[in-house]
């Protein structure tokens, strides 16, 4: 059975002023609609919502054109760049604001997570809160006072229940909104973002009840999030937005992979790292380098991925013994690893003189930071010579690694590698 | 349920706004709850309120500028009218603010936005409530000193003066509403309006020391005046009571709570965009 039906749905917003609409504006869009019987002269027809570049006009569409059904029981994890209509999307859906053209259909009662704890006010104790924020959220006093004892104990506030919550900490306070949310019965649930506050335990618990809600309970969950271990477990059916139209749609694992794909081609539309060499030996010549399998100077890491390649292509005129150098640097230059087992391993290459290719697939550390990290490459011989120098020739993105509902560490803050116990 | 870019004008739920009446009555609860939070006189400041304006006035108009009471005691005089201007008032002052107040909640979750506006016209009932007791109170003092007050049969219209009261209040206020979300000038407007509005009620004055005929007539323009005079002549036996006036009065509140509601409901579908 449908349960959403989203018909052509567009949403417009209009950027710069404050002011939503002066008065010139609307009279000459009344006068070319109303009266002409045109179509509206401030829109640009076929103008897409590109947030990097400058537009044509004032006027921009969050939202074009979106169709797509949503099956009774489905969990659709709906993924897409900052600004790509995700929250447009369950805006809509949740009625906070009206789509500007097509029509939503839904069959059921809609509770949306948009943030939780919403309508909590300071002065109130935790138990009178909870009442507020479920009927908030629509359930009737008699719905909340039957779960009253359940939420209580899933939140584990139990002691502070009549204190005031302006004397929560903040952790407590997104527990006790989420356990609210988490009792509500609708028939579907519409979730953003949600599950990145709170601590490990908690966040494992409302993962655990989400789950329960979309694949023991059958109901159907809408899903916005930027963890993609989250949405590959939680949900069955994924959607990718990009600038506001619909790229692809699938299964979660589908989505998720040709997400990542277009995400890597779209950084990688610069540079190539070749062009970044700074100093070469004549007696080689490169012809091709890639890092991480693409040729241009920039990439992602994937979360799940455990080594990195690089390949280095060219033609040498003489006999060398060489190998590769690879510098892993913080984005303000400071060295975080080497890959350099010319000398701590003593280990060459020989290649005749002709074409040669030297492939390295480097193992990364397991629990890697997430940063933005510079890659300085090197081919080397034995006598401290390098073939060639290209310093800072790849920047590479790391998202870094995490055990499925956990989060990783920061360059900044933690360090570059995360270590484990035994 | 289908959510689509425009609904007709008239398209108002009203059997939603029903379904949630628990979230109405909770909404009730903590305006009054929350007020006086952390406050040492708490809801006594109910009272004080009125009493020191009262005093206010009654040194100020009764006693320095000797304006008429129509021959009641001043302090119930002065209380029957400032009882009925500060309930209108607040309803007028809350719900004006509903839209721009409640943004952080309207802006995550949907319920019928008309809830808000009228709990706090219900939690400012209750105040009133308080309030008329003061008033009972010393209009039974004055009564067991010998004042000439009569109460007569329209002390029975009573709650339709209250209806009409919270009415103008509501409309007026989620007209403001509506139109602050575009435009901020009103919400300065409304603050000055107020303290204006009140010099043009026969609050601290009885309509019968206007004699001039076309002033009269402008304030008998305003629809609150009938409201508080009826009150007034009601509990103190002096005022102006019109069957007129008073059905004006009420038509006008129709008018403003109809054409309140349709421009709240409309503004409100899409306001989060522009706030």
């Amino acid at each position: 059975m449908r349960v959403i039906e989203f018909n052509q749905v567009s949403k417009l917003y209009r950027l710069g002023r404050v002011s939503s609409g002066t008065l010139s504006d609307d009279l000459n869009r009344w006068w070319a609609m109303k009266v002409l019987g045109k179509e509206d002269p401030l829109l640009r027809v076929g103008e897409k919502n590109v947030p990097s570049q400058k537009g044509m006009s004032d006027y921009v569409w969050a939202l074009k054109d979106f169709s797509y059904c949503v099956q009774e029981g489905d969990a659709l994890g709906i993924i897409g760049r900052n600004g790509a209509g995700k929250s447009t999307l369950l805006k809509l859906l949740s009625r906070i604001t009206t789509p500007t053209a097509g029509e939503i259909k839904v069959h059921g009662r809609i509770a949306s997570l948009l943030e939780v704890g919403t309508g909590f006010h300071p002065e109130l104790t935790g138990r009178e809160n909870i009442y507020m924020n479920g009927a908030i959220m629509g359930m009737t006093k008699a719905e909340i006072t039957r779960k009253l004892d359940e939420i209580i104990d899933f939140s584990g506030c139990e002691r502070y229940i009549d204190t005031p919550v302006k004397r929560y900490s903040s952790g407590m306070r997104v527990r006790l909104g989420f356990s609210v949310a988490a009792h509500l019965e609708p028939e579907i649930l519409v979730i953003d973002e949600v599950l990145s506050v709170g601590d490990a335990d908690f966040r494992k618990k409302a993962t655990g009840k989400i789950q329960q809600v979309s694949k023991g309970e059958g109901r159907t969950v809408l899903f916005v999030s930027h963890n993609m271990g989250l949405i590959s477990s939680l949900c069955t059916k994924g959607i990718v937005l990009s600038n506001g139209v619909m790229d692809f749609s699938g299964t979660a694992a589908e989505a998720i992979d040709h997400y990542q794909k277009v995400s890597t081609a779209k950084i990688a539309q610069q540079a190539l790292i070749i062009d970044c060499i700074d100093s070469c030996k004549s007696i080689v010549e490169i012809s091709e380098i890639q890092i991480n399998n693409t040729p241009y100077s920039s990439s992602a890491l994937t979360p799940c991925q455990q080594t990195l390649d690089v390949m280095i292509k060219g033609t040498t005129h003489e006999l060398i013994k060489c190998e590769i150098k690879m510098v892993i640097k913080k984005s303000n230059g400071t060295p975080m690893a080497s890959f350099l087992e010319g000398r701590y391993k003593g280990f060459h290459t020989v290649f005749q003189p002709g074409e040669f290719t030297i492939t390295r697939h480097i193992r990364l550390p397991k629990y890697i930071a997430n940063g933005e990290y510079l890659i300085d490459l090197y081919l080397h011989g034995p006598y401290v010579q390098n073939f060639f120098e290209a310093h800072n020739c790849h920047k590479l993105s790391v998202d870094g690694f995490c055990d499925q509902l956990a989060r990783p560490i920061e360059i900044g803050t933690d360090g570059f590698i995360g270590l484990e116990s035994v | 349920m289908i959510i689509k870019p425009h609904e007709k004008l008239w398209h108002i739920n009203f059997a939603e706004i029903w379904q949630y009446r628990d979230l109405l009555l909770l909404f009730v609860r903590r305006n009054i709850v929350t007020q006086y939070k952390q406050t040492i006189l708490g809801p006594l400041w109910y009272l004080i309120q009125p009493a020191l304006t009262v005093i206010m006035n009654m040194v100020v108009f009764g006693g320095i500028a000797k304006m008429s009471t129509d021959g009641i005691p001043q302090p119930l005089f002065y209380m029957a009218g400032n009882i009925c201007w500060f309930y209108f008032s607040n309803c007028l002052n809350n719900a004006s603010s509903t839209l721009t107040a409640n943004q952080s909640i309207f802006g995550k979750v949907y319920f019928p936005r008309l809830v808000v506006p009228l709990s706090l016209v219900i939690s400012n009932l209750l105040r009133f409530a308080i309030q008329a007791l003061l008033y009972i109170v010393l209009f039974l003092f004055f009564l067991t000193k010998g004042a000439n007050i009569t109460m007569n049969w329209t002390v029975l219209l009573t709650p339709l003066y209250i209806v009409m009261i919270a009415g103008l209040g509501l409309g007026f206020g989620i007209l403001i509403s509506s139109l602050t979300t575009k435009y901020r000038d009103f919400s300065i407007l409304l603050s000055f309006l107020i303290s204006l509005w009140m010099y043009a009620t026969p609050i601290v004055y009885p309509i019968s020391m206007v004699d001039n005929n076309s002033m009269r007539l402008l304030i008998l323009a305003n629809p609150m005046t009938s409201v508080i005079e009826a009150f007034k002549y009601a509990t103190l036996g002096q005022g102006y009571f019109s069957w007129l006036a008073l059905g004006y009065s009420f038509c006008f509140m129709c008018l403003v709570l109809f054409f309140g509601i349709i421009f709240f409901n409309k503004v409100q579908r899409n306001y989060m965009d522009t706030v």
